[in-house]
């Protein structure tokens, strides 16, 4: 099926949705996403930050759909055309969405562990307004205690989905959910029940903000100040494949390995993730491929180092002096 | 005097019972529909009557029919959506009330024409003793012989069961209906799949309003043709209207479609005028989501032709200088109505209704009724109504049912046509409420 984005013809096969098609295509006509998640079934369609604009249904039915749609719930039709960073319309409601997701959220990013890597704070930067027009206290829920790996702090939730889907698809028996309804909604577990389950620790990881955040590296150091390390284990339960985030020898934090749309390769154990915190424990693979223009390459040099390389190497190919001969 | 095709026989005493619905011509469509009808024909009249969803979105019932998936093997199911919870809509009270056995002989009609074994009557929690009601008249209906097996003789067997729901206006959207009736949390489903291919418990499910399946029933009888010689255009038959307000006689009336909006409110047949000898200077013709209409765009369309009440009529101008129909709860307010305070009533509920999956609807909500609360509070600025306005905006059409709509609708009616309420509270920094009781206590301090 003949698919067109932001004039970038694509070829896709049936079923794929608007959003697969646009990665596809790549990062920079691919829409946001905040409560998608590619591995986990039903997810999607809540956050409302993926909508955009088709203005050809297909090439039976040429006919603009009225209104603008969820483009990860939204399925391709051949000859459909889609506008999405080239529609104003799409923008502007696209910053409302943020502005409504912003409107309540705490903004406590200098104590967040998930600062640096928040999806959230990176949606902000590139679509929202600069100032909120909210003036009214934000909400905020009472704590409670979810065990002894995990840390709920309900105040960032943006209510995506993603854990309760976790719980349902990964996990043998779901403790948490949604309780109460509309802007009163929290994700909670049933008379502040304790979440124990061999695989709950991957609600951290697909949590795009730092409502579910790990209580075994909290406070322990900014993620931008970690080195990540891909590393492996003979692990029974699990792939054991996982990226561990070094600071000198010491091993602060363990996850899964994302891919760059944020989304984990692989869910890991409970084991992995919170109890093999020694590199004895690991097999270590090398430094993760981290993208140049995130905030956690900052402090892990290989693609400077590249960089460096290939500077040096076109520069001798131009006869300039080798930069350490200088005299 | 209209026809009346759905509560003529509401004076009867003791129609409710089966005995006396039975002799006033009661379960004559089933007896006709099962003996001489092959289900697709049944669909056909439906279609030629031209009947439109009572429920609020008016799309052809017949079409919606014709759209059901029909599988082998695979049971298909039909649902009636009794959780009337828009407010300014109590007419499927009414008729459940008054005449339970005519949604339930609706019922067996349109599940033979659907091929259904199995329905639901999924009533509002509010209405406990409707579902009492429905549910006596069920059990009449089994015991004779109307539900069960083999039907009047015939191979077709049907059971039909009420379920009540937990009281919340979003299960009255179709998809959160089925969800709650499955016993899980009523949230609104992503479509599509629709109901039409993966409904209640993933088969073929039709879901349909009380009023639509109780007109089955006269179409069935009547013939289809006939029933669309009632009415203007593509608006056919009756409609049963729930009129409140600041009128002479609020209630459940039951109108042909295509009579003027004037003669609606003014006429001794119908709601009898504006109450104390009133000048009337709103209307919300279709329930509380639909656009408010200023009284000189509700009595002509803005081309100056007198307004009636059909779909394309009260829908003539678009939202610009139009409304709808909608599930017909009729809402006539008086000189003394305060726009903005009625408009904070609406933006409450919506708030408080709001079932908090998507994001525009969930924080969007509340965020106008906060400002709506400034207006009461006389605190608010002239701003604020263009910030109303920019949220509305960023509401409707973003969210995943029409709720977001349903409460983004009103606020853009309101400033459109009554701007000038808004801006003067914000010039002079004081909210005068100008209705003659505050029951409701609504101004807090």
């Amino acid at each position: 099926m003949k698919v067109t984005i932001d004039g970038i013809e694509i070829d896709v096969p049936k079923g794929t949705t608007i959003l697969e098609a646009a990665r596809m295509i790549g990062p920079e006509v691919a829409p946001p996403t905040m409560c998608y998640y590619s591995s986990l079934k039903t997810s999607g369609g809540y956050c409302r930050t993926c909508i955009v604009k088709v203005t050809q249904g297909s090439a039976a039915n040429p006919t603009p759909m009225p209104k603008p749609v969820a483009s990860c719930r939204t399925e391709v039709m051949d000859g459909m055309v889609v506008e999405n960073t080239i529609n104003k319309d799409v923008l502007e409601a696209r910053k409302g969405v943020v502005e409504f997701l912003l409107m309540n959220h705490p903004l406590d990013c200098p104590v967040c562990d998930q600062a640096g890597e928040c999806s959230l704070q990176d949606l902000g930067y590139e679509h929202g307004a600069a100032k909120t027009r909210y003036e009214f206290p934000r909400r905020e829920f009472e704590r409670i205690d979810i065990g002894k790996y995990v840390q709920l702090h309900m105040n960032r939730c943006i209510m995506c989905f993603r854990c309760v889907k976790v719980a349902e698809q990964l996990t043998d028996n779901r403790v948490h959910g949604v309780m109460h309804r509309g802007d009163a909604a929290e994700i909670s577990t049933y008379i502040e029940n304790v979440i124990e389950n061999e695989f709950s620790g991957n609600v951290i990881d697909v949590c795009p903000v730092g409502a579910l955040t790990d209580k075994t590296f909290r406070f322990k150091s900014r993620v931008w100040f970690t080195k990540p390390v891909d590393a492996t284990c003979d692990c029974k339960k699990c792939s054991g494949k996982v990226r561990l985030w070094m600071k000198g020898p010491d091993v602060l934090r363990v996850t899964s390995r994302k891919n760059i749309w944020g989304e984990a390769e692989e869910f890991i154990c409970n084991t992995c993730r919170f109890e093999r915190k020694n590199v004895s424990d690991w097999k270590v693979e090398g430094p993760s491929q981290i993208h140049r223009s995130s905030v956690i390459s900052q402090n892990h040099y290989n693609h400077l180092n590249e960089l460096k390389v290939q500077i040096m190497k076109q520069q001798k190919a131009l006869g300039f002096m080798d930069i350490n001969k200088r005299p | 005097m209209g026809r009346k095709l759905l509560i003529h026989n509401d004076h009867v005493p003791n129609i409710h019972t089966l005995e006396v619905y039975r002799a006033h011509g009661g379960y004559a469509s089933v007896e006709k529909a099962l003996k001489t009808m092959q289900p697709d024909q049944i669909t056909d009249e439906v279609k030629t009557s031209g009947l439109r969803g009572r429920g609020g979105a008016g799309f052809p019932t017949g079409m919606k029919w014709s759209f059901l998936a029909k599988p082998e093997g695979v049971p298909r199911y039909l649902v009636c959506n009794a959780d009337e919870s828009e407010p300014g809509t109590f007419k499927d009270r009414y008729l459940m009330e008054k005449i339970p056995h005519a949604l339930i002989e609706g019922m067996i009609t349109s599940s033979y024409a659907l091929g259904a074994k199995t329905s639901y009557i999924y009533i509002r929690g509010e209405y406990f003793y409707v579902a009492r009601i429905v549910e006596a008249a069920i059990a009449e209906a089994y015991a004779a012989g109307w539900l069960g097996k083999n039907i009047l003789g015939t191979d077709f067997s049907h059971d039909c069961y009420v379920q009540v729901g937990g009281g919340a206006y979003i299960c009255g959207e179709e998809t959160a209906l089925l969800e709650s009736l499955e016993g899980k949390r009523g949230n609104p489903r992503i479509k599509p799949p629709f109901p039409a291919v993966a409904g209640l418990w993933g088969c073929p499910t039709v879901v349909n309003n009380v009023e639509t399946i109780a007109a089955v029933v006269p179409i069935v009888n009547m013939g289809g043709e006939e029933y669309a010689k009632i009415g203007v255009g593509k608006s056919t038959g009756t409609k049963l209207i729930s009129a409140s307000g600041h009128i002479n006689k609020p209630g459940v009336y039951e109108i042909e479609l295509g009579i003027t909006v004037e003669d609606f409110i003014y006429s001794d047949e119908y709601c009898g005028g504006i109450r104390n000898g009133k000048k009337l200077k709103a209307v919300v013709a279709g329930g509380s989501s639909v656009p408010i209409l200023p009284t000189e765009l509700i009595l002509k369309t803005a081309k100056g032709e007198p307004r009636l009440m059909t779909y394309e009529s009260l829908a003539d101008g678009g939202f610009q200088t139009g409304t709808m129909l909608g599930s017909g709860g009729f809402i006539a307010m008086d000189e003394d109505t305060s726009i903005v305070k009625n408009l904070f009533t609406f933006a409450r509920f919506y708030h408080h209704e709001s079932c908090g999956q998507c994001s525009p609807c969930r924080e969007g909500t509340g965020w106008m009724e906060k400002i709506l609360q400034k207006f009461l509070n006389g605190t608010a600025n002239e701003s604020d109504v263009e910030l109303l306005w920019d949220i509305q905006s960023k509401i409707e059409g973003k969210t995943i049912c029409p709720l977001g709509e349903a409460a983004a609708w009103p606020v853009a009616a309101a400033i459109r046509h009554f701007k000038h309420e808004f801006l003067e509270i914000a010039k002079n920094k004081k909210f005068v409420d100008i209705s003659h009781y505050d029951r409701l206590n609504l101004v807090r301090a």
